[in-house]
């Protein structure tokens, strides 16, 4: 298994296989890597199966249920064996959690694992605060921020207080929430390229609420929204930098933001 | 009414560009999801009340035909008639023999959603009929030649202005020769010409919010009396009421009553609310003297007992359509018939056919919203998300979009192809992108990158880097 570091494990640490989420993988590494370091801080043991790669959502959303069921057992038996899978993402850890075991309940062979599966998978900040129970880490990041609730983790997971709680030890860091901040941002996955039109006007809806919160960064926990944004935020020229939660906790934020260049 | 013929994305197009629409529905989105969130954090039993409201309706769908029948009993018990329309086409025709056979030339209408569906004014005008619209919204766009866009606020696409404009145009017939200066000279105008309307009408015909099965009675709310007038002064009342309207008591119906206000409309109650059972007693001092109810089916039996039996918990508050950023972007006729926003996204092809609403499914982030305020719980987006199942099963999803998730699919099961490629890819993309840190524009990515530029990737994938990570330790 490629990157196994089972070896480095005593059998106290609990064994996290980290769901790195696709659009992390191609897009922002960083996030990955950030979500490691506050795992590995947090006591965990991380390992990342090699056989993961999408958690199957573009199948499911467009109807495509077949597919998404063959996507699923992959992403069951990847991660078989895990005391806890986790996540940057609350949309792809919801398909995991919530819908997996809906979408196998019929299938005798992997319904259990579904369930199984699901009982043992976290959004990233719903497993530091809620599981581990951790302190809010000692980092610090200057900047006036305001944070979007992606759809996803909000609703289906409960996904709420647990990021302001741990940005809340940030040094330097001031959180100012925006208005509407519960409102979708328009990316919606396939949504977003089938009705651009649709989806920039919620987009520059939600750039207009994040003007009006004085904010000079964007912070969230879904990077499909945050490309959606910092997109529409560079088009539009707009200094504000947007960045994943986990980079900023786990103080990886000092590289450009996403969208941003060498050259910002 | 007629589903529109153009597609969703150009009726969208249009409204994203219409600036008098947007200036619109942009108070319905302050206003009204204000107003819900006032009136719901201030009954603290509400999210009890919801559960309640949904296993009324649950129990309800589960004995549909014994409550179906209950009510016929008590309503003929009354004194009034009840038909069975299967489809639009027998409910019109039933209508429209009764108006012949009382002789009438006069309709007066009370707010009814579901005569909108079954298209009744057009029939009943080519019958020779005067028919008009008693709910100040519906009469605005009845005389504007429009829909409404909204199942609540029909007119909630149109400004001050707009009506305005229309009355300066339309009311002079009524002696109404200047400009209505204020939204109150408005509603004074149509409330002087419906004055006469109701006294010459011979027939009235409202909607229901809800049909009391142990009573035999129906209940309509509204904000401004016309319901009682329409139930009350012409000769003939006719009920028009889809089969789902109905519930066991009047005690559930108190439930629903309850969440139905707050939910609509951020109100505690509604500004009136009517019952009404049978025709005129003999001791009553008004009344019809005929008193009519047509349950109307319309696809409603399809969906009994199957996936989407919870879309007939469906109690027309409107609140999914006041909280969906999609909605609230694109207004409700871009819907293109009677039910838009995420209640109108999986009616419309229930009842329509998905060939004639292939797109609504698809027009909808899955955001969730409008589920986390139903008053009656229906799982909108799982609704949703199953409607796009079956039009992948039906053949109803388009080649580019079924090619394109296939290819996808057939990838991301083959890990270390999948590797390989987006390998190779990732970091060109990245070194191109590397000054800027996004791109104006991509190859196949029009879509996205029209109004948004596209992040670059900010170097080699995760993957390959935690595979070069694990060989050098």
């Amino acid at each position: 298994m490629t990157g196994d570091r089972a070896s480095q494990t005593n059998s106290t640490q609990p064994r996290v296989g980290l769901f790195v989420t696709c659009l992390v993988d191609l897009f922002r590494p960083g996030i990955g890597f950030a979500c490691v370091k506050l795992l590995e801080d947090a006591g965990c043991a991380v390992e990342v199966p090699a056989a993961q790669v999408c958690c199957g959502q573009p199948a499911f959303n467009s109807g495509d249920t077949d597919a998404t069921r063959r996507i699923a057992r992959q992403t069951i038996e990847a991660f078989a064996g895990y005391d806890y899978v986790v996540g940057p993402s609350g949309s792809c850890m919801a398909t995991i959690s919530k819908d997996y075991p809906e979408i196998l309940k019929d299938d005798s062979e992997w319904s259990e694992r579904a369930r199984a599966l699901a009982g043992r998978s976290y959004e990233l900040m719903a497993f530091l605060t809620d599981v581990l129970e951790v302190s809010p880490p000692e980092t610090s990041f200057e900047g006036r921020a305001t944070y979007h609730d992606s759809c996803s983790g909000l609703r289906s997971l409960g996904i709420k207080q647990q990021p302001r709680t741990l940005l809340s030890g940030v040094k330097g860091l001031t959180l100012t929430e925006m208005q509407d901040a519960e409102v979708c941002c328009g990316f919606g996955g396939t949504f977003c390229v089938k009705y651009p039109e649709i989806s920039v006007k919620m987009v520059s809806d939600k750039i207009g609420n994040i003007d009006a919160s004085g904010a000079d960064t964007l912070l969230g926990g879904d990077l499909g929204c945050l490309l959606n944004i910092a997109g529409r935020l560079k088009r539009l020229g707009k200094d504000v930098r947007v960045l994943h939660t986990a980079e900023v906790l786990a103080g990886m934020a000092d590289r450009p933001g996403i969208g941003d260049g060498d050259r910002d | 009414m007629a589903i529109a013929g153009e597609s969703f994305k150009s009726r969208a197009s249009s409204a994203l560009s219409d600036a008098s629409l947007q200036t619109s529905i942009a108070g319905l989105k302050s206003g009204f999801v204000a107003a819900r969130a006032r009136a719901v954090a201030a009954l603290p039993e509400f999210e009890a009340m919801r559960d309640a409201g949904a296993a009324i309706k649950d129990h309800t769908l589960a004995h549909l035909d014994v409550y179906l029948e209950r009510y016929e009993r008590e309503v003929v018990r009354q004194g009034g008639k009840v038909h069975w329309a299967r489809d639009a086409e027998e409910a019109r025709r039933i209508i429209r023999e009764i108006c012949a056979a009382a002789g009438a030339r006069t309709v007066v209408k009370g707010k009814s959603m579901v005569s909108e569906e079954i298209d009744l004014n057009a029939a009943l005008e080519a019958d020779g009929l005067e028919v008009v619209e008693s709910d100040a919204g519906e009469y605005i766009v009845q005389l504007a030649g429009e829909a409404p866009s909204h199942i609540v606020m029909p007119t909630i696409h149109k400004t001050t202005d707009d009506v305005a404009d229309l009355f300066e145009d339309r009311h002079r017939a009524y002696g109404f020769m200047d400009r209505a200066k204020s939204a109150a000279e408005l509603i004074g105008q149509v409330r002087t010409i419906l004055r006469e309307k109701y006294f010459a009408a011979d027939v009235g015909i409202t909607g229901a919010n809800f049909l009391v099965a142990e009573t035999g009675s129906n209940i309509i709310v509204t904000n401004e009396g016309n319901g009682d007038l329409t139930s009350t002064l012409a000769r003939v009342h006719i009920v028009t009421a889809g089969i789902e309207k109905v519930v066991p008591t009047l005690n559930d119906a108190s439930v629903l009553l309850r969440l139905l206000a707050r939910s609509a409309l951020g109100m505690e109650v509604t500004s009136y609310m009517t019952l009404s059972t049978g025709p005129r007693r003999a001791d009553d001092l008004d009344g019809p003297e005929e008193y009519h109810v047509v349950l109307i089916d319309n696809g409603r039996t399809e969906m009994l007992g199957g996936a989407f039996q919870s879309m007939l918990r469906c109690i027309r508050c409107g609140a999914c359509m006041n909280h969906c950023p999609v909605y609230l972007s694109v207004g409700g006729h871009s819907y293109g018939w009677v039910y838009p926003g995420p209640m109108g996204a999986v009616l419309t092809p229930m009842i329509a056919g998905h060939e004639k609403a292939k797109e609504l499914p698809h027009a909808c982030t899955l955001n969730g919203r409008c589920q986390q305020v139903c008053p009656v719980k229906i799982p909108l987006p799982d609704l949703l998300r199953r409607l796009r199942h079956q039009q992948w099963e039906q053949g109803f999803i388009d080649a580019t979009t079924r090619w394109g998730i296939s290819a996808w699919a057939w990838l991301a099961q083959r890990p270390k192809l999948y590797r390989a490629a987006t390998g190779l890819a990732i970091p060109v993309l990245a070194w191109l992108g590397r000054s800027s840190g996004r791109f104006r524009s991509l190859p196949l990515a029009s879509g996205w990158t029209a109004g948004r530029d596209m992040p670059a990737p900010q170097g080699e994938t995760f993957h390959a880097q935690w595979a070069r990570r694990a060989r050098q330790k």
